[in-house]
C-alpha cells in the first residue's frame, strides 16, 4: 500500500517538476514581461548542450548545468539587448520575431552541431519500494523544481530588485519617473527568464536525447502552465502547476499518456474559457 | 546602357545558348531522382544518412556510366517531417520537375501522405524504410523488410528465450498501431500473452508514468517500437530506474542507432532482426562502410535506412537496365518475370513479383551491457512472402491498398 502511495507522489512530483521547470522561466517572460518569446525552447536546448559539451569536456555534472544556465542567461540578456528590446509595445510582432529566431538557431544548431549528439547518461541511482523500482535523479528533478520557485519568491517577493522588477511590469512609465532604471530592469528580468529555461535543459539534458529541436517538447507544456497559471508568477505558475499535475497523473496511470495529454490539455481550454485571467486572477483577489 | 556593354551581352548569351546545344549534343538528358528525406526536424538524425547513401550510390553510378548511359541527376528535397510538406514537395517533383523516379520518405505517415499522389501519374516510387508492411500498390517497390521477416523471427525467438508475457511501447500512429497489431497477431499464435500496450503520442519525452505502467504488469520482455528522438528518452529513463527488462524492437540499432546515442548500458539486452546494421562483418559489408565513411567520414552510424536507399539506386538502375525502359510499365514485367535482383552489400536480394517488396536476409542481433552488438541468429534469406499468401498479386491486380491483419482483401 505505501508503495502504491509513493508511486503516486512520485508520479505527480514527476509531471510538476517536469511543468514548473518547463514553465518558470516562460512565466517571468511571458506572465510578467508580456513578451511571447517562442525561442524559449531554444533556451532549453541551449542549456541541455552547454551541459554535455561541458560534462564531456570532464566537468562534473552539478557544476556544468549551473554554467549552462549563466550560459542561457547572458544568451538571454544579449538577445534582449538586441532584438525583444524593440518589441515591448509590440507583442505580436516580438512572437514573429522570437519564433524567427528559434528557426535560426534550431538550423544553425543542425548545421554546426550535427543531427544528435551522444546522451550523457542519467547519474547513478536507483531505489525500490514494493514492486517498483525508481530513479533518484527524478527526485533531484522535483527538488530542483520546488528551490525554483522558492528563489523566485524570494527574488521577486523579498529583495529590492524584485519589487522595483514588479513595479515596472505594472506600469513603466510611473516607475521610470521614480527612477527606476526600467530599461536594466527588463534585461536582468529577461536574463533571469532564460537563465530558468537554460536550467530546465540543463537538468533535463542527461535524462534525453539531444536533438536541435529539442525545445519543442517542453514548449506546449510551459506556455499552457503560464497561460492557465496568469501574469502572477508565485501565485499562478505554481497552482497551474499543481493542478495541470494531478490531472496528468491521474489520466497517465489510468489511461495512458495519450488520454494523459488529451485530458490536460482540455482542462486547460476549459480553465481559459471559464477564467481567461487565468488562476491566478482568483487566488489574488481571494487574497487581497 | 552603352553599346560595348550590349555587345558583351549579346556575346554572352549566345555563348550561352552554344554551351546549351553543345551539352544536349554530347548526351542524353540526365535520369532525374527525386528524393524526399528529413534533413531537418525531429528525424533529421534518421534521414541524414538516407540522404548520404542517395549521394554515395548516385556518385558511384554516375563514374561507372550512368544508367543505360544517362547520368543521374539527383534532386533532393527536405520535407522536415511535415506530411504536408511531403504532399507538396511530392506534387512538385512529380508534376514540375517531372522526375523519372520518385524515392523517399520515412515515417509511414510520410509514405501514405505521398502514395495518393504517387498513384496519379505513371512514376515508379520507391519506399527504403522497414515498415509495418501490407502496402499492395503496384506504383511503390519497397526496399526494406517488413513484418514476416523482423516479426516472425523476433516474437518467437524473445518468447522462447525471455517468456510469453509481453509489454508494448508504440507510436501513436499507423507504423505503431500496425506494428502492435502483428505483435497481437504473432503472440496469439505462440500461445502468449500482451500484458499491456501503451501508445505515445509523438514528441512525448517523460516516461516516469510509463516505466511504473510496466513494472505493475510484470511482463518477461518488451516490445518497443516507440518512435523518434524524444520518444528515445525512455531508453535512458527506464536505465536510470534500474527498469531492467529484454526488449525486442523492429527499429532499434539499427535503424535509430541508440545504442551509439546513449550512454551505454541504457540499450543493454536490446535485440532485433535487421537484413543491414552497421556491425555486419563480411568482405562486401566492409567493402561498403569503407566507402561511405571515406565519402561521409562524420557519419555517427550507417543505420539500415540509409543502406536500403543506397540500395534503392542500384535496384532502380537493374531495373531500368533489363526493361532497357525509364517507364513503371517496362519495369514491371522485369518485376513480374522475378528476375529483379541486385548484389547488395548483405548479399542478393530480390523484389517479389506479387508484392514489389525486397527479400532480405536477416539477422539476430543483441546489445550487450557496453553496448557491443552481437549476431545471435542468421536466419538466411527470407521472401516477403505475406501479401502474396493473403492474396495480393501485383501482376494481376494493383489493389493501391495497405493490408494488415485485421484488413485482408475481400474475396473477389
Amino acid at each position: 500500500m505505501s508503495a502504491e502511495l509513493f508511486s503516486v507522489f512520485y508520479q505527480f512530483a514527476d509531471v510538476f517538476a517536469f511543468l514548473i521547470l518547463s514553465a518558470a522561466g516562460l512565466a517571468i517572460v511571458f506572465g510578467m514581461m508580456g513578451v511571447i518569446n517562442m525561442a524559449h525552447g531554444e533556451f532549453i536546448m541551449c542549456g541541455a548542450y552547454v551541459t554535455v559539451g561541458l560534462v564531456n569536456l570532464g566537468v562534473p555534472l552539478p557544476i556544468a548545468q549551473i554554467l549552462a544556465a549563466l550560459t542561457a542567461g547572458i544568451i538571454g540578456m544579449i538577445v534582449e539587448l538586441l532584438i525583444v528590446r524593440r518589441f515591448y509595445k509590440r507583442p505580436l510582432d516580438s512572437l514573429l520575431a522570437t519564433w524567427g529566431l528559434s528557426l535560426i538557431v534550431t538550423q544553425s544548431m543542425l548545421l554546426i552541431v550535427g543531427s544528435a549528439v551522444r546522451g550523457i547518461g542519467t547519474p547513478e541511482g536507483s531505489f525500490a519500494i514494493g514492486g517498483y523500482t525508481f530513479s533518484t535523479y527524478r527526485l533531484v528533478l522535483f527538488g530542483a523544481a520546488v528551490a525554483v520557485l522558492a528563489g523566485l519568491y524570494i527574488i521577486f517577493m523579498k529583495t529590492r530588485f524584485g519589487v522595483i522588477a514588479r513595479a515596472t511590469m505594472q506600469n513603466a512609465a510611473m516607475a521610470k519617473a521614480l527612477g527606476a532604471r526600467t530599461g536594466r530592469i527588463y534585461s536582468i528580468s529577461f536574463g533571469i527568464g532564460t537563465a530558468l529555461a537554460g536550467l530546465c535543459g540543463a537538468l533535463y539534458a542527461p535524462t534525453m536525447t539531444l536533438i536541435p529541436t529539442m525545445g519543442a517538447t517542453f514548449v506546449v507544456e510551459s506556455f499552457v502552465t503560464v497561460v492557465i497559471g496568469g501574469a502572477n508568477v508565485l501565485l499562478g505558475t505554481a497552482p497551474a502547476a499543481v493542478f495541470l499535475a494531478m490531472i496528468r497523473m491521474a489520466l497517465n496511470a489510468s489511461y495512458g499518456q495519450i488520454i494523459g495529454q488529451i485530458g490536460m490539455l482540455f482542462a486547460v481550454i476549459l480553465i481559459i474559457r471559464v477564467l481567461p485571467e487565468g488562476l491566478s486572477s482568483v487566488l489574488v483577489r481571494r487574497g487581497r | 546602357m552603352n553599346s560595348g556593354r550590349i555587345v558583351g551581352m549579346a556575346l554572352l548569351g549566345a555563348m550561352l545558348g552554344i554551351a546549351a546545344i553543345d551539352s544536349a549534343q554530347a548526351a542524353e538528358p540526365p535520369l532525374k531522382v527525386g528524393l524526399l528525406e528529413d534533413v531537418s526536424g525531429d528525424l533529421a538524425f534518421m534521414g541524414m544518412p538516407k540522404l548520404h547513401g542517395s549521394q554515395l550510390a548516385v556518385e558511384e553510378i554516375n563514374k561507372s556510366g550512368g544508367i543505360l548511359g544517362r547520368q543521374i541527376e539527383l534532386i533532393h528535397l527536405d520535407p522536415q517531417g511535415d506530411n504536408a510538406r511531403y504532399q507538396e514537395f511530392g506534387r512538385r517533383l512529380l508534376n514540375r520537375d517531372k522526375v523519372d523516379v520518385l524515392i523517399g520518405g520515412i515515417t509511414s505517415a510520410s509514405r501514405e501522405a505521398l502514395r495518393p499522389i504517387v498513384d496519379r501519374t505513371t512514376t515508379p516510387y520507391f519506399y527504403t524504410n522497414q515498415y509495418e508492411g501490407g502496402v499492395c500498390d503496384a506504383s511503390m517497390v519497397s526496399m526494406g523488410a517488413v513484418p514476416e521477416q523482423q516479426f516472425s523471427t523476433l516474437i518467437p525467438w524473445m518468447v522462447q528465450k525471455f517468456g510469453k508475457k509481453v509489454y508494448v511501447i508504440a507510436a501513436d500512429y499507423n507504423f505503431g498501431q500496425i506494428s502492435a497489431e502483428w505483435n497481437r497477431k504473432i503472440m496469439k499464435d505462440l500461445g502468449g500473452e500482451v500484458v499491456g500496450e501503451e501508445f505515445i503520442p509523438l514528441g512525448v519525452s517523460q516516461f516516469a508514468q510509463t516505466i511504473q505502467n510496466i513494472q505493475k504488469a510484470k511482463p518477461d520482455w518488451l516490445l518497443t517500437i516507440n518512435v523518434g528522438a524524444a520518444q528515445d528518452s525512455f531508453f535512458e529513463q527506464a536505465a536510470a530506474a534500474n527498469l531492467n527488462l529484454p526488449m525486442g524492437s523492429s527499429i532499434k540499432i539499427m535503424l535509430g542507432f541508440e545504442h551509439k546515442r546513449f550512454k551505454p548500458p541504457a540499450l543493454n539486452n536490446m535485440h532485433a532482426t535487421a537484413n543491414w546494421f552497421e556491425e555486419i562483418d563480411t568482405p562486401e559489408a566492409n567493402d561498403f562502410k569503407k566507402r561511405w565513411h571515406a565519402k561521409f567520414p562524420d557519419e555517427l552510424y550507417i543505420n539500415d535506412m540509409g543502406y536500403n536507399a543506397y540500395n534503392a539506386l542500384y535496384m532502380y538502375k537493374a531495373l531500368v537496365e533489363k526493361a532497357k525502359s525509364t517507364k513503371l510499365e517496362d519495369m514491371r514485367k522485369v518485376i513480374a518475370s522475378g528476375d529483379a535482383c541486385i548484389d547488395a552489400p548483405e548479399g542478393k536480394v530480390c523484389i517479389d513479383p506479387k508484392s514489389q517488396h525486397t527479400s532480405h536476409r536477416m539477422r539476430l542481433i543483441s546489445v550487450g551491457p557496453k553496448h557491443e552488438v552481437t549476431v545471435e541468429k542468421d536466419y538466411g534469406t527470407i521472401q516477403p512472402y505475406w501479401l502474396g499468401e493473403i492474396g495480393c498479386d501485383l501482376t494481376k491486380k494493383n489493389d493501391k491498398d495497405q493490408y494488415t491483419p485485421s484488413h485482408l482483401p475481400s474475396k473477389s
